[in-house]
């Protein structure tokens, strides 16, 4: 959910990730949308124009304007995404570019991550490919609020609307299928910038907006569940013991979903204990109510024992305290997932060892179907069940990102080896 | 209530939740933190925000400058005043020291700055420190938009960036091996105009140079240099006295002035709205180098 400070008009960032295949031109569509909407300053454009010309190209390629890494450019590949800010008159983002190899899916799974955006690219010519639909998968089950489809090369083929159409089609498919429910569809040329920021005279039959101005006009979309009540994953217990502040104790964090207020009742989890909120602290003076993404420090009427990892939460439904979750996860290492694998899970501030009891399916993501599967390789998304050595207090991830999102972390490596959003946790009957 | 008031609320208050956040993270997760402080406009802003994540509590981790030698005395007097206001503990780190002990050796007629590197990582390895905060921004250079805000090093210091963490969400991963260490870029979202923006509506304090002041300079590769006591005209360098101000400030020999009339905060945030040209294109001679010239120091250690 979207916080909103009554009586403050909201002018918050948008921050959009790029999505699709290799070579259907992602990078050259972002330098397209910063040259066009002037956010290129002009010592970069210098050095872009430079580096074409000694590269032989005719025109100046945008796409070295956020290719950043030497590799890339030799490659003309994206390897890693690259993050770039710009403002219109009407709004403030931050563009992920995100990478189409196949290889780098790890990267673009980092891009979307945050995203409330994504705009997913795809080759009018080849249509929607394996990738294009991974990448679109992928967006989907992070939660991303509003799926643009932008069928870039329209000038390859020959404008025709035809194409648009049936690409258009496999993509309703595919979104009904993911229960994507909000999303949107723009038929440009990145390369010649048609529709990017200015409207083409190429497609008469196009009636929707150019994609800046979508992006300028979407609501930012708001993906936790109202119903949920707020969460506060604790970060630190604050302790000063200052001469200003010799008996002061409060609990640091950033609020994961609701908004809390002085006076909520609060229950510790996973314990159990109950308090209620006595204050909300910043640097800049105290709050009454402090809303989702808001870092503060709560204060509570009773001395009880949390610390960093509990989580603390007010009315409405209650998260579960569960040892054992299953969650769809996407592989990012290149050893194969099994079961009987042993992590270090981190989800919201807690810190635990986890097994993988088991690995139920692999997701085809051609196919939209899911069959089953023994381990999960390498890019693979697939149904994964663990248990953990201590309790975790979670949401499902469709309710709540902050508290539904985990990662398995490699013990020996520090590796991030897969990403992970709960979908059911269980409490069986004599654990916890 | 916060100082932030009306439309500036919003976004910069999405940028130092989430600035905090990570702040709280390093805390509670690392053993050692260390933040880079220079007494530039980014690290002052860092040493602000580090200040809001942990109080009503004090700072608790040391501030480090990596010191050329090559400083402007307003800088340096700033950074001492505000350390004793914090009443936090400096480690200087000298460019100079390594130089004398010949862990690095100065070419003549070159900057200081790629052996800042050197400096640094001697720093991290002498003190230990497990984790660095620095004030280093995506925004900034092509390079560094593709940083992760926790990144890695190896045990020589070293950034592969091929090969980076998938980082999801705010979870950050921040496990490494015993000589490792973790980069930390808490302000990685942030941009120069939020920089300036954030100074203004915090009514932050930042050295007197960032702001419109006569100075006498000189043109080199199209660089406005001060006359310092290591900075001198060459033949056919004329020093003329021009009313400028600094957009970033690093090392004196290779940090350019441009002219301005930006003397305060509303003019120095009206400037940067409109501005044509990036702060590090404007100013920094030791970005020129190449096309790659970032990603080459980066790779090696350097902030």
């Amino acid at each position: 959910m979207t916080a909103v400070i009554p009586g403050v008009e909201q002018s918050r960032l948008l921050r959009v990730a790029t999505a699709g295949s290799v070579d259907d031109g992602k990078s050259t569509l972002i330098g397209r949308l910063l040259y066009d909407a002037k956010a290129v300053l002009a010592d970069q454009l210098t050095a872009v124009q430079d580096a074409s010309r000694r590269r032989g190209y005719p025109d100046a390629d945008l796409a070295l304007l956020v290719d950043g890494l030497r590799a890339e450019r030799e490659q003309g590949i994206t390897i890693d995404v690259a993050y770039r800010y710009f403002a219109t008159a009407h709004r403030s983002f931050v563009l992920a570019d995100t990478p189409g190899h196949v290889q780098y899916t790890r990267n673009m799974v980092t891009g979307a991550s945050t995203a409330d955006v994504a705009v997913v690219l795809v080759d009018a010519r080849a249509g929607l490919i394996e990738q294009s639909r991974r990448h679109a998968t992928i967006a989907a089950l992070l939660g991303v609020g509003h799926l643009v489809l932008a069928v870039n090369k329209m000038d390859l083929v020959g404008w025709s609307e035809d194409v648009f159409d049936t690409i258009l089609a496999d993509f309703a498919a595919l979104a009904d299928r993911r229960g994507v429910r909000s999303w949107s569809a723009v038929p440009i040329s990145a390369l010649l910038g048609d529709n990017v920021v200015d409207r083409s005279a190429n497609t008469g039959w196009y009636a929707g907006p150019p994609l800046l101005e979508l992006l300028e006009t979407l609501p930012v979309p708001g993906t936790d569940d109202p119903a949920l009540g707020w969460r506060f994953p604790v970060q630190l217990v604050v302790r000063p013991r200052t001469a200003a502040y010799p008996d002061y104790r409060g609990y640091s964090g950033r609020v994961a979903a609701g908004t809390v207020r002085v006076g909520d009742a609060v229950t510790v989890l996973p314990a159990g204990a109950s308090t209620t909120v006595v204050g909300i602290d910043t640097y800049d003076g105290p709050l009454d109510e402090a809303a989702a993404g808001r870092s503060v420090v709560l204060r509570l009427a009773d001395d009880l024992d949390i610390s960093r990892g509990d989580l603390l939460t007010g009315a409405g439904r209650p998260p579960a305290v569960t040892r054992e979750i299953t969650a769809t996860v996407c592989w990012l290492a290149t050893e194969p997932l099994a079961a009987g694998s042993r992590w270090r899970l981190r989800q919201a501030t807690r810190d635990v060892r986890a097994v993988v009891t088991e690995v139920t399916s692999v997701l085809d993501v051609t196919t939209g179907e899911s069959r089953p599967a023994g381990t999960l390789a390498l890019n693979d998304i697939g149904t994964v069940t663990l248990r953990t050595a201590e309790p975790l207090v979670v949401d499902p991830y469709a309710a709540s990102r902050r508290t539904g999102g985990l990662l398995l972390v490699d013990e020996l490596t520090g590796a991030s080896a897969g990403a992970g959003m709960v979908t059911e946790q269980r409490c069986p009957p004599g654990t916890d | 209530m916060t100082t932030l008031l009306g439309v500036e609320r919003t976004s910069l208050t999405d940028l130092e939740d989430e600035s905090v956040h990570i702040l709280r993270e390093v805390v509670a997760t690392f053993e050692r933190p260390v933040l880079l402080f220079s007494g530039g406009k980014d690290s002052i802003v860092l040493l602000r925000l580090a200040e809001k994540a942990l109080w009503p509590a004090r700072v608790p981790f040391p501030v480090m400058h990596i010191d050329t030698g090559h400083n402007f005395p307003e800088v340096i007097e700033f950074r001492d005043r505000r350390v004793a206001e914090l009443d936090v503990q400096l480690v200087v780190a000298s460019v100079q020291a390594s130089i004398d002990t010949g862990r690095v050796r100065e070419r003549a007629g070159q900057s200081r700055n790629p052996l800042q590197t050197v400096t640094l990582l001697d720093g991290i390895a002498t003190h230990r420190f497990d984790a660095v905060l620095g004030g280093a921004r995506r925004d900034e250079e092509r390079a560094r938009a593709k940083e992760r805000v926790f990144s890695v090093r190896d045990e020589f210091g070293q950034w592969n960036p091929r090969n980076q963490r998938p980082e999801l969400w705010d979870l950050y991963n921040g496990r490494h091996a015993p000589g490792e260490h973790v980069r930390v870029f808490p302000l990685s979202n942030w941009t120069e105009l939020d920089i300036w923006r954030y100074i203004r509506a915090e009514r932050i304090e930042v050295p007197s140079i960032y702001y419109a002041h006569g100075r006498d300079v000189f043109e080199r590769d199209g660089m406005l240099l001060a006359v310092t006591e290591w900075t001198q005209p060459r033949a056919g360098e004329v020093v003329r006295r021009e009313t400028v101000r600094y957009r970033t400030v690093g090392d004196a020999t290779c940090t350019g002035a441009v002219r301005s009339g930006a003397a305060t905060v509303d003019e120095v945030v009206t400037e940067t709205a409109v501005s044509t040209i990036t702060e590090r294109g404007a100013t920094r001679a030791d970005d020129r180098a190449s096309e790659a010239a970032m990603e080459d120091r980066k790779r090696e250690g350097y902030f």
